[in-house]
């Protein structure tokens, strides 16, 4: 379990940080999501009780009421509050994309392009 | 006034320490509520609202100071939970420092915002009173993750504020801005979850309690994360290599919005200041003063390199973005030497020069609409002599010092002098010349490198190497940005016959007057704000009382509790 999430982490994160380094404006807004969805991951696998696999998020009838048998509660509330403060900005980074492919008439992150680059469109 | 301010905050605490988020909270969301017309009412809010939040700051901050207070410290435990648990609110010297500071630079801000500026886009109000909110936030609190949901609030209401008056400039260095800090909040979650899996605990004097408890093999993931989380403040501070954003996005963004972010690479110096003291002081067993040498090296190049920005650029807001990367890096080398006296130094020298950066951001902002005669620059002006051709060519028709029969017994309009004057102050400040608080600012840093015991004991101490380089920088960056500051200075003033004279509203000359008046104060009573300043470094640089003032805070003792009902619903059996 440890290792596919490892992996899952990882990938997302390179991804995300090679589409953030590409000039594109919807390439980096891809690129923020996506680094976002790792950084969720990452801080679900920092719970005080390792990875908690095959224990309760929330509380259960018959599981015995201490830490031992439940999964650590605080990385779900951070995550919960990092992902709801992660959609609105990436709504309000969306917005400024939009104006700025408006005003600009390109999706260049620089508003200009290079003459006689060959990016791909 | 001065007595009657920190008795009322006595009689109101710890409650008092609240307002400073609640109250913008409060204001953005009335002028939310309002329609979009009602432009006057909601400035007249705006400007009513900061200005109680100036006076609270201050009646904090002398609350703070008071002996009485233990240590001066206040803690808010929110919600009665005791604080490993709960979330805390902590008040000391150096957060209600920074909380007049804020509170200043708004203030004027908004005033100055007043005549025209926040006329200019949708929300303005609200934005402003949000940022405000996200500030204070910020500086109040005692748990990490807290401290990212304030830095979000306030870098959410930044975007608003920096998009506000829209154009192509400001949508496109928008666009950088947002997507750098998107990218440094990321680190700063990873950085900040990291250290609750290594510690378990968010609480920052928790978290300085648990790193000389955490075990050998763990230190290297340790430091990581504090990398991490510290290279996320960086972003925020400033530091080369990582300030690209800075002057494209400051420059871009409206006079008094700019005015009003010379707070924020402040934010980013606070917290690092603020959790490199907790964790990494001199009692934090094998990882003592862990990263100083980084803070110092990457301080010493962010001030070469502002600098330099400061002579390259010949717009004036580039130069006070400019300005605040010299000053932002300027604080950051002092603390990382994590000594008393610099430290001391350095807190005193930081409101100055921030106060001096602000008033040039309003500056920049009169003086380039009187160039223009009142048509806004276009935003592909680029960063051109104003009175040169593209081949350094003085203008025909320029008068730059033949002819002077005709300047002879003219009389200044009175706007002209009192820009030269404020432009000729702030450079005082941000240079460090005397006699402003900029001098004094800088003589304390220097004559605490040469003396780190103080002024009576000079025995045998020497400074090293790295002192000797903080030291030689002091000086150079002190000159090249008074060369910089001055050759604006004599472009934009002497060489201004064939223009008309500036038309100054009252309420835009006021804001930059008092902030240069803010300065003088800061140097008349040089005295006592020292002695406070001092007293700030010293409780960071001994986080023990911090650390026990936060956790030992016990929560109210409630009403008698109700008998408690026998807790069937609890028991797996009776559950099923």
């Amino acid at each position: 379990m440890e290792i596919v999430l490892a992996l899952a982490i990882g990938v997302l994160t390179g991804s995300g940080v090679w589409l953030l380094l590409r000039p594109r404006t919807f390439q980096i807004i891809m690129g923020l999501s996506l680094l976002s969805y790792a950084v969720n991951l990452f801080i679900f696998s920092m719970g005080r009780l390792g990875l908690a696999v095959g224990k309760e998020p929330v509380l259960a009838a018959g599981v015995p009421q201490d830490l031992q048998h439940y999964a650590d509660p605080l990385p779900q509330a951070l995550v919960l509050t990092a992902i709801v403060i992660g959609f609105a900005m990436t709504a309000l980074f969306l917005v400024v994309l939009l104006a700025s492919r408006g005003i600009s008439g390109t999706d260049h992150v620089d508003g200009t392009q290079a003459p006689g680059s060959q990016e791909m469109p | 006034m001065s007595t009657l301010l920190p008795e009322l905050a006595a009689r109101s605490m710890p409650h008092l320490m609240l307002a400073p988020i609640v109250l913008p909270l409060f204001t953005a969301t009335l002028t939310l509520l309002m329609r979009e017309e009602r432009q006057r009412v909601k400035l007249g809010l705006n400007i009513a609202s900061t200005a109680l939040g100036l006076l609270i700051a201050v009646a904090l901050l002398g609350w703070a100071h008071e002996a009485s207070t233990p240590a001066g410290m206040g803690v808010y435990l929110q919600g009665n939970w005791a604080a490993p648990f709960g979330i805390v609110l902590v008040l000391d010297r150096l957060s209600a420092l920074m909380l007049v500071l804020t509170s200043t630079i708004a203030l004027c801000a908004i005033v100055f915002a007043g005549t025209r500026w926040h006329r200019a886009g949708v929300h303005f109000h609200t934005l402003y009173q949000l940022q405000l909110m996200g500030l204070a936030g910020a500086f109040l609190t005692g748990d990490l993750f807290n401290l990212f949901v304030f830095f979000e609030i306030m870098l959410a209401a930044s975007y608003g504020l920096l998009l506000h008056g829209s154009g192509r400039a400001r949508v496109q260095s928008g666009l950088h801005y947002i997507a750098i800090n998107l990218a440094a909040s990321s680190l700063f979650l990873i950085g900040a979850s990291m250290l609750y899996g290594i510690t378990g605990t968010l609480n920052m004097a928790d978290l300085a309690r648990c790193v000389p408890l955490v075990a050998p093999q763990d230190l290297g993931l340790l430091h990581a994360a504090a990398a991490i989380l510290a290279t996320a403040f960086l972003i925020k501070a400033a530091v080369w290599p990582l300030n690209f954003w800075l002057v494209p996005a400051y420059s871009a963004a409206t006079a008094p919005v700019g005015a009003l972010f010379a707070v924020m690479t402040k934010v980013g110096i606070y917290t690092l200041l603020r959790l490199w003291t907790l964790m990494f002081g001199s009692e934090a067993g094998a990882s003592a003063l862990f990263g100083g040498a980084w803070l110092m090296g990457a301080g010493m190049l962010t001030m070469a390199f502002g600098a330099i920005g400061m002579m390259a650029s010949q717009r004036p807001v580039h130069q006070a973005g400019f300005a605040a990367l010299l000053s932002s890096g300027t604080v950051l080398a002092a603390a990382g030497f994590g000594q008393n006296q610099l430290t001391a130094a350095m807190l005193y020298y930081l409101p100055g020069s921030t106060l001096a950066i602000a008033a040039l951001f309003l500056l920049a902002d009169l003086i380039e609409r009187w160039r223009t005669d009142g048509t806004a620059l276009r935003a592909d002006d680029g960063d051109e002599a104003p009175f040169l051709t593209p081949e350094l060519v003085p203008r025909p028709g320029l008068n730059l010092d033949d002819e002077e029969e005709v300047l002879v017994g003219r009389a200044i309009p009175a706007a002209a002098a009192l820009l030269g004057l404020a432009w000729l102050m702030s450079t005082l400040v941000i240079a460090g010349l005397p006699p402003l608080s900029g001098f004094v600012g800088k003589f304390a840093m220097l004559s605490a490198l040469l003396n780190p015991l103080g002024l009576g004991s000079s025995a045998g101490v020497q400074p090293g190497a790295a002192g000797w380089t903080l030291l030689a920088l002091l000086i150079a960056t002190g000159l090249l940005s008074l060369m910089a500051l001055t050759r604006a200075g004599m472009r934009n003033f002497w060489a201004a016959s064939e223009r008309l004279a500036p038309r100054l509203h009252v309420l835009e000359g006021l804001p930059v007057a008092a902030l240069l008046a803010a300065c003088v104060a800061l140097t008349l009573g040089a005295g006592p704000v020292m002695r406070f300043t001092e007293a700030a470094a010293n409780a960071l640089h001994a986080p023990d009382t911090y650390i026990r003032a936060v956790l030992q805070a016990q929560p109210v003792a409630g009403p008698a509790p109700a008998p408690v009902p026998p807790a069937v619903g609890l028991t797996p059996g009776a559950a099923r």
